[in-house]
Order: C-alpha cells, then sequence, then structure tokens
C-alpha cells in the first residue's frame, strides 16, 4: 500500500469543522428538547387519551418508526416547498428531526407512563393534589426516571443522525466535511476526522444526560438505586 | 418536465429490490459479525471482551453516513474501485454487526446461569456447551429484536443513495429530477419503506408477546 495520509488540511479548515459541529448541536439539541416535549404529550395522550386520539398518536409513531429518516427529511424540505411552504433547510431539518424525535420518545414514554401503578394515582387523589401536580410529580417524573436509559442513548442516536440533514444542504459537521473533501481531496482523512468528532460528541452527550438525569431524579441521587 | 405516471412508480418498485437485496446482505454479513462480537463479548478473556465493546462504541458513537463514507473512500486507498454495493454492504455489515453483537450478548446472557453449570457437570467443554446448551435457548429469546432490528436495517439502507448506489431512496430523487413533484414522490417512496418495515414491526411485536406469554 503505497497510500501516504495527509491530515495537512486541518491548519487552516478547523474552524470549518468547530462551526460545522456547533450547528449540529445547535440543532439536535433544539430538536431533543421540542421532540422530547412533543413525544411526552403524545404519550400521556395514548394511555390517557380516547380512543380517536389513541389510534392517531399510534399512527403518527408508526408511520415515523418504519420510514427512513432521509426520506422524512426530503418530504419536509422538497415536499412542503413544492406544496408552497417554502422552509429553509435548517428549519426544515428541525422540523424533520423534531417529528422524528417525537414518536421514538412517544413510545419509550408510554412505557414509563404504563410502568406507574393505579395505586400511585389513587394515592396522588387521596393526597389532594391537583390533576396537573399529579401528573408532573406522580406520572412523568418516576416515568422519565425509569426509562431514562433508553431516552438518552435515544438521544445521543438522534444527535448520530443528524448526519442526514447534509443531504439538503445544511451546513453541519457531515455537510463541512463534504465540503472540505471536494475542496483538498483528502477524502478518507476528513471523515476520520470527523468520525473521531462525532465520537467526542457522542461522549460529550452520554456525560451531559448523564448530570441532567443526577439533577432531575432527586430520590436517585440520594440511595443510588435505580427505581 | 415529465408527467408522473405508472411507469415511475414501476421505476420505484424495481429499485426497492435493490433496497430488499441490500437489506438481505447487510443482515446476512451484520449476522456472521454480529455472533463473533457477541461471543467475543462474553468471552472468558478480559481482552477479547475489551476488543470487542471497542468496536460496538467505536460503530454506536459513529454515524452511518461516516462510516459509510470511510468505507467508500476507504476502498480507493486498497486500491479497489469504488463500487457503491460493495461500500454499501461492508458499511451496513460493519453497523448491523455493532448492534446485533450488543442484542444477542443480551440473550446469551439472559440464559440462566443454571444451563452453564449443569452442562458443565456433564464434562460438555465450551464449544459444546455453546452448541447444544446455550445457543438454541439463547436463539429463542433473540428472535423478537432480531426482527425488530431488521427494520433499522431496512431503513438505514436508504443511506447508500448518498455514494449513487441506486436503491428506493435514490430512485425517488431520480423521479423527483424528472418530474418535479417531491411530495407526491417522497410519500410514494416513504408509502413503499412502510410496506416493507411494519410487516417486521408487527411480527416483532407478535413474537415478543408469544415469547412472554408463559409469563
Amino acid at each position: 500500500m503505497s497510500y501516504k495520509f495527509d491530515f495537512a488540511f486541518m491548519a487552516d479548515r478547523w474552524p470549518d469543522f468547530v462551526a460545522g459541529a456547533w450547528l449540529t448541536i445547535q440543532l439536535t439539541v433544539l430538536s431533543i428538547a421540542l421532540g422530547f416535549a412533543l413525544g411526552t404529550v403524545c404519550a400521556l395522550a395514548r394511555v390517557y387519551g380516547g380512543p380517536v386520539v389513541r389510534r392517531l398518536v399510534g399512527a403518527y409513531v408508526e408511520a415515523i418508526r418504519n420510514t427512513p429518516l432521509l426520506i422524512q427529511i426530503f418530504i419536509v424540505y422538497f415536499g412542503l416547498s413544492s406544496l408552497g411552504l417554502k422552509l429553509s433547510a435548517d428549519v426544515s431539518a428541525v422540523i424533520a428531526l423534531t417529528v422524528n424525535m417525537g414518536a421514538y420518545s412517544t413510545e419509550i414514554m408510554r412505557a414509563g407512563i404504563q410502568s406507574i401503578q393505579r395505586t400511585q394515582l389513587e394515592a396522588a387523589d387521596c393526597l389532594g393534589l391537583t390533576r396537573l401536580q399529579t401528573i408532573l410529580h406522580v406520572v412523568l417524573l418516576p416515568a422519565m426516571e425509569r426509562v431514562y436509559p433508553a431516552l438518552s442513548s435515544q438521544f445521543v442516536l438522534l444527535m448520530l443522525a443528524s448526519s442526514i440533514t447534509s443531504q439538503i444542504s445544511v451546513e453541519e459537521l457531515t455537510a463541512t466535511a463534504n465540503l472540505v473533501q471536494s475542496d483538498t481531496y483528502r477524502s478518507f482523512e476528513v471523515y476520520v476526522v470527523v468520525a473521531v468528532v462525532y465520537l467526542a460528541l457522542s461522549a460529550l452527550y452520554r456525560f451531559a444526560f448523564w448530570l441532567i438525569g443526577l439533577g432531575l431524579f432527586e430520590r436517585k441521587r440520594r440511595l443510588g438505586t435505580p427505581l | 418536465m415529465n408527467q408522473l405516471g405508472i411507469n415511475h412508480l414501476l421505476y420505484l418498485l424495481v429499485a426497492a429490490e435493490w433496497t430488499v437485496v441490500l437489506s438481505l446482505i447487510a443482515f446476512a454479513g451484520g449476522s456472521v459479525l454480529g455472533l463473533a462480537i457477541a461471543l467475543m463479548r462474553v468471552s472468558k478473556s478480559g481482552a477479547v471482551r475489551a476488543l470487542a465493546s471497542g468496536y460496538i462504541q467505536l460503530i454506536q458513537g459513529t454515524p452511518l453516513l461516516i462510516v459509510l463514507f470511510l468505507s467508500y473512500f476507504g476502498l480507493g486507498i486498497v486500491g479497489l474501485k469504488l463500487v457503491p454495493l460493495v461500500a454499501a454492504g461492508i458499511s451496513l455489515t460493519l453497523y448491523a454487526g455493532a448492534f446485533l453483537g450488543e442484542i444477542w450478548r443480551g440473550c446469551i446472557e439472559a440464559v440462566p446461569k443454571t444451563q452453564w453449570e449443569a452442562s458443565d457437570c456433564l464434562g460438555l467443554n465450551r464449544a459444546q456447551q455453546y452448541a447444544y446448551v446455550i445457543l438454541p435457548q439463547a436463539v429463542k429469546i433473540a428472535i423478537p429484536p432480531t426482527v425488530g432490528f431488521m427494520v433499522q436495517i431496512v431503513k438505514n439502507t436508504s443511506l447508500a443513495s448518498v455514494i449513487g448506489f441506486v436503491e428506493l431512496a435514490r430512485a425517488g430523487q431520480i423521479v423527483n429530477n424528472s418530474t418535479f413533484e417531491p411530495f407526491v414522490i417522497f410519500s410514494c417512496v416513504a408509502a413503499i419503506y412502510f410496506a416493507l418495515c411494519y410487516p417486521l414491526s408487527v411480527a416483532s411485536r407478535t413474537l415478543e408477546r408469544r415469547a412472554n406469554a408463559g409469563r
């Protein structure tokens, strides 16, 4: 093998990679927050809603989970603009990632909510908690604590999947790599660099979600045992 | 500009065959790799376990799209021609291997410890223990999650379109370029993916319910 690896392009292109990684972080943090909120509402609707609402949420979840993210992104970006709703690439990316995240968090949160026993709700009733207080303190937080490992790995998977938004010209990390490799012809090296950046981002996200979990679940913090 | 017609739909269906072919390649390759990874993860040697878990962390920590680019351009470095099908097959195999390895490790570990002890007492060696006692039971546990993971494989073959392999997603883009009706076309493409994936999802759920019927 006579190939010589050459990472010299990093000397003057590293700011591009930093900018790309920063956009990836912005896009994914926003989509994770919005998608999780959407998923939580849908999960509550799926468990406690009427039959029609339950059906609708079920259809949404199945439609998203059985089609590729790439196609969902295309439908939002190209499809909606052909129907007259023109959205920028960044906005389309956030919408598609949010809708995608929403479906997966619905399924995960549903499992958590269903694991809350009826007696807990009755106890909350006896204590005179309002409906909102019950949902927040008795249903959602303990449910989230139970499924938190699954949730946080789904969040990391979404961050990785955001690389697909490069296909609609969102200038995030993968798109930066595509640009730099077409300037420098150092394809393999460029993607090795980006792979390392993504590995670092995954580690960063995992650490951040661990910290958030620590802050969120007081009982777990004190006792150190899973629920 | 072309009018969207029945021929375009036929073209999409023919391309969907390549999605199925690529999925099967990825599943076959991923199964072989995944079994090796799963066995390495439960190995007695710490070094072997660390190697397998390092591999899983590496693949699960990078986007499949980047793995795809790396194998596509990496082929060029080792002096091979850049064939999209080969690059896509390799990267989906690497991807499926890591995830299936992790799924199957869980299934192997779910076989009760007493089964290991009993087969030890019967004087079986480690290969015999796996072949006659542990794996047959692990396979039963593994079927529902494996079928569920096949949905991920089918969906992720859409990324092969990025390196120019003409499967369903790429065919959708090609038809769109000539007819420019993206909403209709990508909805059709999504519907075909759904038709491929939904039965697998349902099968996975049914199998899981049936497997847990005793509990």
